[in-house]
């Protein structure tokens, strides 16, 4: 088998067994499933400009709010209905990427970091701030009669299952076509040597916009979608916490790997999900997990396997 | 037909002058090394040529325009081609693809292809296409250099100390390929090595204290005794 | 309370946060003006300053003053040498990679904060000031009879905030004598300037390195043993100084310890002053905003000096 075929047979076979799952699973990890799934298709945003490009942000928090509160807030107070609704969050998050892009990347490195850290920072402190209308911390609930899409009851844990999975098939295949095109490519090779891709005629802030972008609305994408598919919107998804999670994911599932972001999200919920039973300080297993991935795996789970065994691997 | 010429380009660092009032023309099809000492501002104006440099002063015309607001990525379209002095291929990634980058500016699809292994077949490098770009020879590094710089089927190549750090055998191939090369593009050589120098330009500047010292055939350059004075520290 | 009085007392409660941050901040500063690292864990050590201030308080027992003299000793010097220990097994081994060390300070971040959740506790608890009297302060004005000075209520300060801003000036004064004056403050210039240089000429880079890491994290433990009379201990308490912090050593620009000193005196007294008229989010979101657009138009710092 060429190196295609392989891709696109394990890619699409990982979506058939998604997809398969549900009928199968318990009602538990039916639920968790789709959850992870929404939150997989976050860190493969994430990834676009960690993985492939190489920058590190510490303020996707911030799109990921976007998307959720420009469809939270148009439903609960424009009386829009899902569709319009998760349009607006997506294109909130677009907006703010596009913005926040053109001054972050100014800056490079350690710069770069803390100016997303303190724009998204400034974003968290936003909501809390018009609290009347997020409700601050606490959030505000999307009720079931507001969650129907084309006829679709989402609450219905069935239909919940399904989106989450189209959103995430959306995600992983639109990524994996990304980085085999020309302008993945070029993402990749800034990411080894931004100067050297420069003096090839590349307009490498261009490119580092458009992945900034891209990154950016799937992660409102997910946010949205994360927002409309459990009826919640909270204050708590615009803190730094939730930046750092999808770098946590995105490190453990493996940089610059398509399949990187799942696998991560897979494996620290139910890390977390497990030791939750036992401590309330489960975000112990995060600062663990951090501390011996930069240790000892800097490539990740799927990153090792590439290196190993699957060179051919996206 | 003048391909590129500077009117009094200078760069200053901080007071420290690198390059001063520097006016230079380069003949399209010609082949011209660039010399001088260690610190004589070579790396600075050939930086400033091509747009890694903002200069102080000056200006820069390529093709009958003046390209000297143009940003870096601008000029490499309107045909110029830059490899650098420190080997920065792609270390992680595959040969090919490395040469591949450099000709998607201006082909796409299986053209790529096709010019990726043409490029790579002239520089000797076409069995190792598939290997990580860091795992070849520092020659090879530097060959590969060559084939992304000319993939790119520049109008001006410019190429910042190609010989430094490769075996007398590999520099006799260099010159081969450069005399190959200078029938499709003018090229500009920052060079070291006298012998390349002797034998494959057409014409030569040299550079001292960022100022042009003298200008001629290699000939003329090496019978110059400011030249002399300058390389052997006396006079 | 009218305007003037009040703008006096948030001048003094904002000196009280100003030195206190000028602690903190310069030990952020100074390991990232000699090591290039950002410690995203430094208010983690800060929080555990004052943990540690609390159980030493409570061992010791007796007079206020003897517990809380003895957490001003062992506190900084605990925290310190968990620093220079986290130094030595984490980052000495990932060798210092500027964002790799931010990823693992931010693991070290949730484990210390995580740990001490399961030791300490959810409570805020506060440990005693060994003195503390209400000093009243007077007010002058031009009233119908002429010059009145009065005392106008609930402005007054105490002996204990006085004691430490001191405090804070002694320290503050005592970190430049050491990076001035000392055999291990040249040590530090040195490797700050050129580590590969200090390394050819035999300074012992790695022992320099965690014991700038210990030292910062011991400058923000002592902060956090000044501050704890004042403001209770609590395992969440360790945000806001990062923040603020790192807001102090941005705009005073990065690595320069005169240039964090004077950001910290600025930050901490406009904080006070500014809370007076907005609301203390919308402060904090302006100082954000206001970190992020230094960083990108202006990295050198407000009062950028490169050198430090």
């Amino acid at each position: 088998m060429s190196a295609t075929a392989k891709t696109l047979t394990l890619h699409l076979g990982l979506l058939a067994v998604l997809f398969a799952l549900q009928f199968v699973l318990p009602a538990y990890h039916h639920g968790n499933l789709a959850r992870i799934m929404v939150l997989a298709s976050y860190a493969v945003g994430y990834n676009i400009l960690f993985g492939y490009t190489g920058l590190l942000s510490l303020g996707h928090a911030l799109f990921f709010a976007a998307g959720m509160y420009g469809m939270g807030l148009t439903i609960q107070y424009a009386g829009f209905t899902p569709a319009p609704a998760l349009i607006v969050g997506i294109l909130a998050g677009a907006v703010v990427a596009a913005a926040l892009a053109l001054l972050a990347l100014r800056t490079t490195g350690v710069a770069f970091l803390i100016v997303t850290l303190m724009f998204a920072q400034a974003g968290y402190l936003t909501i809390l701030y018009f609290g009347e209308y997020t409700r601050g911390d606490e959030g505000f609930v999307i009720q079931a009669f507001d969650r129907m899409l084309w006829g679709i009851d989402l609450s219905n844990p069935e239909n919940r299952y399904f989106a989450a999975w189209g959103l995430f098939a959306v995600c992983l295949l639109l990524c994996l076509r990304l980085v085999r095109a020309p302008f993945g490519k070029t993402l990749v090779a800034i990411r080894e040597n931004e100067e050297r891709v420069r003096m090839l005629g590349y307009n490498t802030f261009a490119h580092k916009w458009g992945a900034m972008v891209i990154s950016g609305t799937i992660s409102a994408a997910a946010g949205a979608f994360y927002g409309l598919l459990f009826g919640y919107a909270g204050a708590t998804f615009a803190s730094v916490q939730y930046s750092i999670f999808p770098l946590l994911w995105v490190l453990l599932g493996g940089a610059g790997t398509v399949l990187g972001p799942f696998v991560g999200t897979l494996f620290m919920f139910y890390l977390i999900d497990l030791s939750s039973g036992v401590t309330t300080a489960y975000l112990l297993i995060v600062g663990v997990a951090l501390v011996l991935l930069t240790l000892f795996a800097p490539q990740g789970l799927t990153g090792e396997l590439r290196r190993r065994v699957w060179r051919w691997l996206p | 037909m003048t391909l590129l010429s500077t009117r009094g380009l200078s760069k200053h660092f901080d007071g420290l002058k690198a390059v001063t009032g520097v006016d230079f023309d380069l003949e399209e099809g010609e082949v011209r090394a660039l010399i001088g000492p260690n610190g004589a501002g070579k790396t600075t104006l050939v930086g400033m040529i091509c747009g890694r440099i903002p200069p102080s002063s000056g200006t820069v015309q390529f093709d009958s325009a003046d390209i000297t607001a143009l940003p870096a990525h601008k000029r490499i379209l309107r045909g110029m081609a830059y490899t650098f002095q420190i080997t920065s291929v792609f270390a992680r990634l595959p040969a090919a693809e490395n040469v591949a980058l450099a000709a998607r500016r201006r082909l796409q699809g299986d053209a790529v292809d096709e010019a990726v292994d043409d490029a790579l077949n002239r520089v000797g490098l076409l069995d190792r296409r598939d290997e990580e770009a860091g795992n070849l020879s520092y020659g090879h590094q530097r060959l590969l250099e060559i084939a992304m710089g000319l993939v790119q089927r520049p109008r001006l190549l410019i190429l910042d100390e190609p010989t430094q750090g490769l075996a007398d055998s590999e520099i006799d191939a260099f010159k081969a390929l450069i005399r190959e090369l200078s029938a499709e593009a003018t090229i500009l050589l920052i060079e070291h090595n006298m012998s390349v120098v002797m034998e494959t330009a057409d014409r030569v500047t040299v550079l001292n204290f960022g100022e042009v010292l003298a200008e001629g055939t290699p000939q003329q350059i090496h019978e110059n005794d400011a030249v002399q004075a300058a390389y052997l520290g006396t006079g | 309370m009218e305007l003037g009085p009040y703008i006096l007392l948030a001048s003094l409660e904002g000196a009280v946060t100003a030195a206190v941050l000028a602690l903190t901040a310069v030990g952020l500063s100074l390991v990232f003006g000699v090591m290039r690292v950002v410690n995203i864990a430094h208010g983690e050590f800060f929080m555990l300053g004052a943990v540690i201030a609390w159980f030493v308080a409570q061992t010791v027992g007796g007079h206020p003053a003897l517990g809380f003299v003895a957490a001003l000793v062992i506190a900084p010097l605990v925290v310190g040498a968990i620093a220079a220990a986290a130094d030595m097994t984490i980052l000495k081994r990932i060798d210092y990679d500027p964002e790799r060390t931010i990823v693992a300070t931010i693991g070290l971040l949730y484990i210390i904060q995580q740990l001490t959740l399961m030791t300490y506790g959810p409570e805020a608890r506060p440990v005693e000031a060994p003195f503390n009297q209400r000093l009243a302060i007077p007010w002058f004005e031009w009233g119908e009879e002429g010059f009145e000075f009065y005392f106008p209520w609930g402005l007054s300060t105490t002996t204990y905030k006085l004691a430490v801003i001191g405090a804070a000036g002694v320290v503050l004064v005592g970190v430049w004598l050491m990076m001035a004056r000392t055999r291990i403050g040249l040590l530090m210039r040195a490797t700050q300037a050129d580590r590969d240089m200090a390394l050819a000429f035999g300074i012992p880079v790695e022992r320099v390195y965690a014991l700038v890491f210990g030292i910062g994290a011991a400058l923000a433990a002592l902060a956090a043993v000044l501050i704890v009379p004042i403001q209770q201990a609590h395992y969440l308490m360790g945000a806001d100084p990062l923040l603020l912090s790192f807001i102090v050593v941005i705009i005073g620009g990065l690595g320069s310890l005169p240039g964090t000193v004077v950001a910290a005196i600025f930050i901490g007294l406009s904080d006070g002053i500014i809370s007076v008229f907005f609301s203390p989010t919308l402060a904090k979101i302006l100082a954000t905003l206001l970190v992020g657009l230094v960083l990108v138009f202006r990295p050198q710092g407000l009062f950028g000096t490169r050198a430090a």
